[in-house]
């Protein structure tokens, strides 16, 4: 049996979680996942600028600050904190923590390849929306290739203390050391499947663990100190969720249950680089406290293509907001955002979308919110986006005159104007894997 | 007899893409059927009125006493692009456990 734990959900997650699944009990592997979608494109922005960024930049210091407990004890950690720039993450984490071995995977990135792949007669269609690569090229900003556990576990087989690699799967994270531990075959579909779904279950942090939990939610105990989640696998494929005894938080049928539904299309397909796992064959039992048991999962072949994570620049956006109190504080904020409208187009100004939200009243949950006839306060909140970036920026000074020449009880404007930020959006495709090989480069 | 989701049911919600994803999971086994029947595509679709323009698609999860329910195009575009407070559909679930349902 190996216990294999997560301790970042992405990137910003509770700093202390890591270091706690250290020191309340033992633990294998310690997973760190720190890329979403949008993180990509943040970390391209940042290596562009600088090119020894382009990667999590919490990653270093927390590998410095466990690197004797790691060694002594035997902690190997996995992690996808290379972002677009794993080689400048590696020479970082080295200066952390000299003492360790460093393996670090490439080849996901196909940022500088993506005409050589067009060129080659690969359609790159969105795979939302259908429209062709061409429509985003020139706002391109990073394009990486999803890789699977195989790579990362080549890299844990060369005894590194340390491996990172850039856009493998959320889930590779945690199967890779199933793989290298227990010597799973890349056609071992229903094992794969068990060994993803493990993955899926731990990849968002503690919201298996009674974070983010409906049931029973006033009853979770010690939230402060909410244990992250622990997997313990076992060669069979069959595995129990569970958490370090001493930590807060709960580990139940429910909890576990929830975070299998989070974030999943057809549950027949979870599709992956290493397996398509089917989250229908999935059996759960409560075998003790805080102790959940995970069995029967089937899997099937993995597709023979690769999924791109591709992130692009898609003009401007910016989001005000104003108070509006009782009485008739609703009606107030309606008269302002008319009177917002009116003013922008008698500028003349022109945007792909303006969005107007009364938050207190239906921002969360628009038709299907509860009604609430006489609210004591409401924020407007009107956002505003296009390729016009002057256009975005006469917004922002759209709102504040209103505290003086709009409807009355209008607060909220201490923060002065809002934000114009660029917006860096996301568009996926498909490639053929063998264009993707991946190389395991071990320094120390 | 009428009562609200949420008496029979616990969510999670959230995004891919423009797209918002919806786990309705029974708080016993025995109300699963009744999710079943009552939390239909037409019947969340409905629900949410105009903030989902697009389709509902549900899968079913007997194992877990479970679907999951997609609702597509109701993120203002979704992902950095949205300018909705709730840009990935997280408290989409917890709004879904108001829906009147027919529980005999």
């Amino acid at each position: 049996m190996i216990r294999i734990a997560n301790g970042q959900g992405f990137w910003g997650d509770w700093l202390e979680a890591p270091v706690r699944l250290v020191d309340q009990g033992p633990i294998d592997f310690l997973v760190l996942d720190y890329l979403a979608e949008v993180t990509m494109s943040i970390l391209q922005k940042q290596k562009q600028e600088d090119p020894n960024l382009g990667y999590a930049r919490d990653f270093p210091p927390l590998v410095g600050r466990l690197a004797t407990r790691l060694k002594s004890r035997n902690i190997k950690v996995v992690a996808n904190a290379g972002g677009v720039n794993p080689a400048a993450c590696a020479k970082a984490v080295l200066k952390a923590a000299p003492g360790l071995k460093v393996a670090v995977v490439h080849g996901d990135d196909v940022f500088s390849r993506l005409d050589e792949l067009a060129s080659k007669g690969y359609e790159m269609r969105d795979m939302d929306t259908g429209e062709p690569i061409s429509s985003i090229r020139p706002g391109i900003l990073a394009a990486n290739a999803y890789i699977g556990a195989f790579p990362l576990a080549e890299a844990l087989d060369t005894g590194a203390d340390v491996v990172i690699a850039g856009r493998s799967t959320d889930t590779a994270l945690t199967l890779a050391p199933m793989v290298h531990r227990f010597g799973w075959k890349p056609d071992g579909w229903d094992k794969l499947a068990a060994g993803t779904i493990a993955g899926h279950i731990i990849e968002c942090g503690a919201q298996c663990t009674g974070g983010n939990c409906q049931v029973d939610w006033q009853s979770i105990p010690n939230m402060e100190d909410i244990g992250y989640p622990i997997i313990e696998a076992k060669p069979d494929a069959t595995f129990t969720v569970t958490k370090h005894e001493s930590a807060g938080g709960r580990v139940h049928s429910d909890t576990v249950k929830e975070q299998l539904l989070y974030e999943l299309g057809d549950p027949a397909r979870y599709i992956t680089p290493d397996c398509v796992a089917d989250f229908t064959s999935i059996q759960l039992a409560d075998t003790g406290p805080n102790r959940v048991r995970v069995s029967g999962i089937r899997g099937g072949p993995r597709p023979p293509t690769l999924k791109l994570s591709i992130s692009y620049a898609n003009g401007w956006k910016s989001i005000g907001t104003l108070v509006y109190s009782w009485p008739q504080a609703l009606a107030k904020a309606q008269a302002a955002d008319r009177i917002v409208r009116a003013r922008l187009k008698s500028l003349g100004l022109s945007f792909e979308e303006i969005h107007t939200e009364y938050f207190g009243a239906n921002a969360c949950a628009g038709p299907a919110a509860p009604p609430n006839p006489d609210p004591p306060e409401i924020q407007l909140r009107i956002g505003v986006r296009g390729q016009d970036r002057k256009a975005i920026d006469r917004f922002t000074r759209e709102l504040i005159p209103l505290v003086l020449n709009g409807p009355p009880g209008a607060t909220g404007f201490g923060e002065g104007r809002p934000a114009v930020r660029e917006i860096v959006a996301y568009w996926s495709a498909l490639i053929p894997r063998e264009e993707i090989q991946t190389r395991v480069e071990v320094i120390s | 007899m009428k009562k609200p989701l949420g008496e029979i049911a616990h969510t999670r919600s959230g995004d891919k893409g423009d797209t918002s994803n919806i786990g309705v999971i029974a708080l016993k086994p025995e109300y699963y059927p009744v999710i079943l029947r009552e939390v239909t595509p037409e019947r969340v679709k409905s629900f949410f009125g105009d903030l989902v323009k697009g389709k509902v698609e549900r899968f079913e999860l007997p194992n877990l006493h479970a679907l999951n329910l997609l609702l597509h195009e109701a993120l203002g575009g979704g992902g950095t692009v949205s300018l909705r407070v709730d840009a990935q559909g997280k408290t989409y679930g917890a709004a879904l456990l108001r829906m009147e349902i027919d529980v005999d």
